[in-house]
């Protein structure tokens, strides 16, 4: 069991026969994902990849009924790509590209809200249910099948998370990168909801960052809503105010957004919050066995 | 992406925002000529940096002659002005802005924001103007409106009025507000910014509307959209480290610590910077390599971190996916064998062919170059030979 992606979610590609589609695509096809087609508008009918390419969203979906679309096309085009899918009818959109203008965010996420679709990202890592299928540019290799479901704004601290908790023997439910922009896709609490409602989810590790509130909103979410286990780590501590610490959404503004208010609300709703990145597992572990 | 005051004005006149009259000068010449085109009382004197709180600090003077215009504009020219919102250094003062003084009635606070959790954008408006906003909220948020633009509607003429009456605006009044919200909405829109601030607009006696304060932020990821905005640009007013990042496609902030902190992914790099923190150093710099850990890329960013004076000892911490430990550790290698650095450089490698990486580490004979054990052993010896040193 796992959360929104498994063996038989049938995906396809935006931005298929460029140079990132392409090098995430093979790496996918290799990890057994069940990529299916691709979209690279002008060059509809042919094949690439040993797989067929469509030129819109569209026709990609009528031929194929695909589940989910992982969109790798650059920052300025970006939008589009989401809105195209949204339109074709696509559930579940991966969207991977960082540099989107917030501005053009904004128009997505309003034309998204009555289409039921679901969007993770985008400047995010993606999604992988682990020995079942990765949408995204994660590295296959690290994860593990198990019991632990992950969601984190960061790439590289969601690779920490996964590792500790497949050294631990853990393994992994299903992993999400929901992304270090300030406006994008599922949120901490629609992710950490489907872990508690997944069976095969024992625990849940969140990984926050300075910026913006949904690290709060979710501390109440959880105090209300989860039993399982929550172990978190909060980074920004340092992080001077005003500054943009790489992702565009890690920002501390007006005394909003710190570090220690979402680690003070976190503990007080009874998550465990770990203050190294390399205690995520160990306490995952500790919890589970008490 | 920030641009100056007198920049922001300019920008208001184009979209039918009032501001005062006003020339921006570089010498003391063109002050005197500057001041005989502006018939007036007294004349605000503004420096010309990319930061606020400039008034409690000398950076604004109110001059009531052309000689005491010209002295003020000499005593500021090439000074670096430190205010609260600079570093210790501040910023250098290489333009000046003259304006027109108005008498004033009563001033103001609006502002045109992105909201993320309404996923919006926001006007903020209060009758606490000329003052920190922020300090506002925090004291009397009665005093604070915020009014949601929806993305399809726009903003309507009912906002503008709730403003306004909020305001105690009368008559014409209305329309003008009216008029300089849209004027706000259209340019936030037209050249993506990410913040446009009028702190204070005020009401003058004789009843009309004026941006006294400009500040306009744009978003960096659609700079290259507006070519126009982009020349706005003032390098001079940024870090000159962190702009030689960019062209490397290197994120880099600059702190004020002593120990370099190399790493790649935001996050991690962010915690990293907090892990030098818990184990009692102070980091020295944010830096993220990003994914595509090039040996050209990883030698930019040795010379960066060792191009600053204070670092003591630097703590490299890669976690390798889908590019491998050991082809990172050969990048290391690389890079240091260009840099010939003494400083103690600590590395560790997690992840994909993480032992392969490390092996790579232990053969290599270079004495400062030392592999870590894992991410909490890192930090500790960093802090600890960064002290030794220091």
């Amino acid at each position: 069991m796992s959360i929104l992606i498994d063996k038989n979610t049938k995906v396809i590609c935006q931005g298929f026969t460029g140079k990132q589609g392409t090098f995430h695509a093979r790496h996918a096809l290799d990890y057994g994902t069940k990529l299916i087609a691709g979209v690279t508008p002008g060059r509809g009918g042919t094949e690439y990849l040993g797989l067929p390419v469509f030129n819109t969203v569209q026709d990609a979906y009528d031929a194929t009924q695909a589940d989910a679309s992982v969109i790798y096309v650059p920052p300025f085009f970006a939008a589009d790509a989401i809105l195209e899918a949204v339109d074709a009818g696509i559930k579940l959109i991966v969207c991977i590209t960082e540099g989107i203008p917030v501005l053009h965010m904004l128009r997505v996420k309003a034309a998204m809200q009555e289409s039921g679709a679901l969007l993770i990202g985008p400047n995010c890592p993606g999604i992988i249910t682990p020995e079942q299928c990765k949408i995204g540019i994660m590295p296959g290799n690290i994860h593990q099948a198990g019991s632990i479901g992950i969601v984190s704004r960061s790439g590289t601290l969601t690779y920490e998370a996964v590792h500790q908790t497949t050294q631990q023997g853990l393994g992994q439910s299903t992993c999400i990168g929901i992304g270090g922009d300030p406006i994008h896709g599922m949120n901490f609490i629609d992710v950490i909801s489907r872990f508690q409602a997944d069976e095969n989810t024992q625990g849940i590790i969140m990984v926050g960052e300075i910026g913006g509130s949904e690290e709060e909103e979710a501390a109440e979410y959880i105090q209300n809503h989860v039993t399982k286990p929550v172990v978190s780590y909060i980074t920004g501590l340092t992080a001077p105010a005003g500054k943009r610490m790489g992702h565009a959404g890690a920002i501390v503004t007006g005394g909003k957004g710190t570090a220690e208010g979402k680690v003070s609300a976190l503990k007080s709703a009874g998550v465990e919050v770990v203050n190294s990145p390399s205690a995520m597992g160990i306490a995952m572990k500790e919890r589970l066995l008490t | 992406m920030n641009i100056h005051e007198f920049q922001a004005k300019q920008l208001f006149r184009d979209y039918k925002i009032p501001v005062p009259e006003s020339s921006v000068v570089t010498s003391a010449e063109q002050a005197f000529t500057a001041v005989h085109a502006l018939p007036s009382d007294s004349w605000a004197v503004k420096a010309q940096v990319h930061a606020g709180a400039r008034g409690k600090v000398g950076g604004v003077k109110i001059a009531n002659t052309t000689a005491a215009v010209v002295d003020s504009v000499n005593q500021m020219l090439g000074q670096q002005l430190i205010t609260q919102q600079t570093t210790a250094a501040g910023l250098p003062i290489n333009s000046i802005l003259i304006e027109q003084t108005t008498a004033i009635k009563r001033e103001f606070y609006l502002s045109l924001i992105i909201d993320r959790h309404a996923e919006k954008l926001c006007f903020i408006a209060s009758i606490a103007g000329g003052m920190d906003i922020e300090a506002v909220a925090a004291a009397t948020p009665e005093k604070i409106i915020s009014l949601f633009i929806h993305p399809a509607a726009g903003l309507q003429a009912y906002q503008c009025r709730q403003i306004a009456f909020a305001f105690d605006l009368q008559g014409e009044q209305l329309k003008a507000l009216h008029q300089l919200m849209a004027g706000m909405m259209q340019l936030f829109l037209d050249k993506d910014a990410s913040q446009i601030e009028i702190n204070p607009l005020v009401e003058t006696e004789t009843g009309e509307l004026l941006a006294l304060d400009a500040k306009i932020n744009f978003d960096d990821n659609a700079c290259a959209l507006h070519k126009d905005i982009l020349a706005l640009r003032d390098t001079r007013q940024e870090d000159e480290k962190e702009n030689t990042a960019k062209q490397f496609d290197l994120n880099y902030i600059t702190l004020e610590g002593n120990i370099g902190c190399m790493v790649n992914g935001a996050g991690l790099a962010m915690a990293t910077m907090d892990l030098v923190k818990l184990k009692g150093g102070t980091p020295a710099n944010f830096l993220d390599v990003g994914g595509g850990t090039t040996i050209e890329k990883v030698t930019e960013a040795f010379k960066l971190i060792v191009s600053d004076k204070n670092v003591k000892a630097v703590l490299v911490n890669i976690f390798g996916g889908i590019v491998r430990c050991d082809v990172i550790a050969q990048g290391i290698l690389g890079a240091l064998a260009q840099i010939k650095t003494d400083l103690p450089v600590i590395v560790r490698l997690e992840g994909t062919h993480a032992e392969e990486g490390r092996a790579l580490l232990h053969n290599n004979v270079a004495p400062n170059i030392i592999p870590a054990e894992d991410l909490d052993h890192a930090a500790e010896q960093a802090v600890a030979l960064a002290r030794g040193a220091a």
